[in-house]
């Protein structure tokens, strides 16, 4: 803390301490826990061998995402290590009294889309999730964050963690995105330009005129990739725009309650003289879509740049990661991407898979056709993203092009359902990953922003989504 | 959890950095229900790549009874998974040598019995190379030191509770019900105050 004020991050965090534990770490009360198939079933075994009681059952939401089928439902084995795992979940959410989202109820799907639908994701909450990308809530001015199935477990016998004390970063952005770049392209272009580690050790913060004006979410996208700069924790300050979202979803306070929060939520934003152990900024006026060449999320270019020369990096180990980067994803040095042949687009997931990015995506594949040779599928990020999308018509606008309309799940994120590459297959995807073996063994990644991605199925290549704005 | 004081062991040596957890431990063997007997799936791409001809290190000997791993910087980043790290502890694998880890993996290996050591880099690469070398390591929790054959024992930083919590193999969830449940119990009644609208059963 400094003298002259404290940061968002700060402020929530003074208000969970429950205990000091050493020199950096404290007991940290967690507010929030959402539950999925895939990190929790030891935890619960855990709670279950100690005969623990769950501490606070109205704390926590289970929903399956991970291993969830999008087509055919009807026709999932029950004996499948997939189901068991769904199965396992409910069994647990209904012994320790814990709310679930079932697949096919209207509040299903990826956990870091329904928490803040839901309003289970608040302003000025600790929240976690057993699954990385819970950063997604910091849009909300939550100090949110992923953890381990150990400490799923602690969260639930004791609702609290023990946790070192995170320095400061802020990362400003100014400027106005250029038609045909979006907030995924910001985000790329801030990992690119920090590292995978550039934020490691340090909670985020996202300031600036750009981050104002954008919506929650475009916050939620911005927050999501935090972790790929390696910050478990990302945060914008909540304001009306984060009020307006939140008002009426079904776990938002209501009445006076309301007022009561709103009034507490106004005071975390960080103090005008509060200092960060870290800054950088970012003009976004000029920035151009962004493609990755590698297989680390920092490894991204504009489309209209080149994959890099190995021999022109200094540093060894840098230059070798680079040189075994690109024979993975089977790309020359020094060439441009632009034109790159994919054979699979993916377009959904935490990152984009709610109705603004589908509406992009749409837009660009309306009246047009996915090249012949490209499998492209839009997977929703929940059941109201898919509801509202099939309100609006988008579901005709992607099949009429080609495109598969999926039901909601992480699907080829992280392709641990029938959705995934084969070896040597290459996807344009509005994910989060670019890691080797990520969307299937051997399959190979590049991530873009839904736009971008949806231009890549009509052409067949990677290519510069600004040339077929209408 | 395991108590960790000492290991002495060869150690093998995987040179790339960035290794995130999906090539520790590929997302398609997740769809399990269990924590033990994961050390099958570790590395598992690059332990059956078809069109290589060498051996995954940790399936030659010496080094497949390695108790030491020392890995290339940014070890673990990525997912939260940590099978990641109960696939290495079933391999046998007590200690991770490496310039940087990814966050949630390294608190990951607490929980498990399993000691991250963070080695500036120049005493990395000594580590390396000792390892790739086929040397017997010796790291040692109680005096914070790893010790290289024929030079200069290094010294690592590791928070004091997590030390302390490893050395005598605490049962983290069990020391917090005992150190913590009144201190838990009052938070939450001060909270309640504060912050009523986030307690559903504060409604009347």
């Amino acid at each position: 803390m400094s003298a002259k004020g404290k940061t968002l991050y700060e402020k929530i965090w003074d208000a969970h301490v429950v205990a000091p534990l050493s020199d950096d770490a404290s007991l940290i009360y967690i507010d929030r826990h959402l539950v999925q198939e895939v990190s929790s079933p030891q935890a619960f075994d855990g709670l279950i061998e100690r005969g623990l009681k769950l501490r606070r059952p109205d704390a926590h939401i289970a929903v399956p995402d991970h291993a969830v089928p999008t087509f055919d439902r009807g026709k999932t084995d029950p004996l499948s290590m997939t189901a068991k795992q769904v199965a396992r979940l409910e069994d647990n959410a209904r012994r320790f009294a814990i709310p679930y989202m079932a697949m096919g109820d209207d509040r299903h799907g990826i956990v870091h889309i329904i928490g803040p639908e839901l309003g289970f994701t608040l302003p000025g909450v600790t929240l976690v999730c057993g699954d990385s990308h819970t950063s997604t809530h910091g849009a909300f001015g939550a100090l949110a964050f992923g953890i381990g199935t150990s400490e799923c477990e602690c969260v639930f016998a004791t609702q609290t963690l023990r946790q070192s004390k995170l320095k400061t970063m802020r990362i400003e952005i100014t400027g106005t995105l250029q038609p045909g770049v979006s907030v995924k392209d910001v985000i790329l272009a801030i990992i690119a330009k920090i590292g995978t580690d550039g934020a490691k050790g340090y909670a985020v913060e996202y300031t600036g005129d750009t981050v104002r004006n954008m919506t929650m979410e475009e916050r939620m996208t911005l927050c999501n990739m935090s972790i790929e700069a390696g910050a478990r924790i990302g945060v914008v300050a909540p304001d009306e725009t984060t009020f307006a979202y939140l008002k009426g979803r079904d776990w938002s306070p209501t009445g006076d309650k309301w007022l009561q929060a709103v009034e507490a939520w106004r005071h975390l934003p960080s103090d005008p003289g509060a200092l960060f152990d870290k800054e950088t900024s970012i003009d976004v006026t000029d920035l151009a879509p962004q493609v990755s060449w590698g297989t680390t999320p920092a490894d991204c270019v504009p489309i209209t740049g080149q994959t890099p020369v190995s021999a022109l990096i200094k540093d060894q180990p840098a230059q070798e990661r680079v040189r075994q980067s690109l024979q993975y994803m089977d790309m020359p040095e020094g060439a441009n991407i632009e034109g790159t042949p994919i054979d699979q687009v993916f377009i959904g997931s935490c990152t984009n898979g709610r109705i603004e990015d589908l509406r992009r995506a749409a837009a660009i594949a309306k009246g047009r056709r996915v090249a012949d040779r490209v499998h492209a599928i839009v997977v929703p990020g929940s059941e109201a993203v898919r509801l509202q999308a099939e309100r609006e018509g988008l579901h005709e606008t992607f099949r009429q092009a080609g495109f598969q309309w999926r039901q909601p799940g992480c699907s080829m994120c992280v392709a641990m359902n029938d959705d995934r590459l084969k070896p040597g297959e290459r996807a344009a995807s509005t994910s989060n990953r670019n890691f080797e073996g990520r969307q299937g063994p051997g399959g190979r990644t590049h991530l873009v922003s839904p736009e971008m991605a949806a231009a890549a199925a009509i052409r067949g290549y990677l290519t510069d989504v600004r040339t077929m704005m209408r | 959890m395991r108590p960790f004081k000492t290991v002495t062991s060869v150690a093998a040596a995987i040179l790339q950095t960035d290794i995130d957890t999906d090539i520790i431990f590929p997302a398609r063997f997740l769809v399990t229900l269990d924590k033990k007997g994961l050390g099958k799936y570790a590395f598992y791409e690059w332990r059956h790549k078809r069109e290589s001809r060498d051996t995954f290190v940790l399936d030659k000997e010496p080094f497949s009874g390695a108790e030491i791993l020392v890995v290339g910087e940014k070890f673990g980043v990525g997912s939260s998974r940590e099978h990641a790290v109960w696939s290495l502890a079933d391999l046998g694998i007590r200690c991770i040598i490496a310039p940087s880890f990814g966050e949630i993996f390294y608190s990951n290996c607490f929980k498990n019995g399993v000691l991250p050591v963070t080695l500036p880099k120049d005493a990395h690469a000594h580590a390396m190379r000792a390892a790739q070398l086929g040397e017997t390591l010796h790291v040692d929790l109680i005096t914070n030191h790893v010790a290289i054959p024929g030079a200069e024992a290094i010294s690592f930083e590791i928070p004091a509770d997590r030390r302390l919590a490893l050395l005598n193999g605490l049962d983290e969830i069990g020391t917090i019900l005992a150190d913590h449940e009144h201190a838990i119990a009052s938070f939450e009644n001060r909270q309640r105050q504060s912050a009523p609208w986030l307690f559903s059963d504060t409604d009347f």
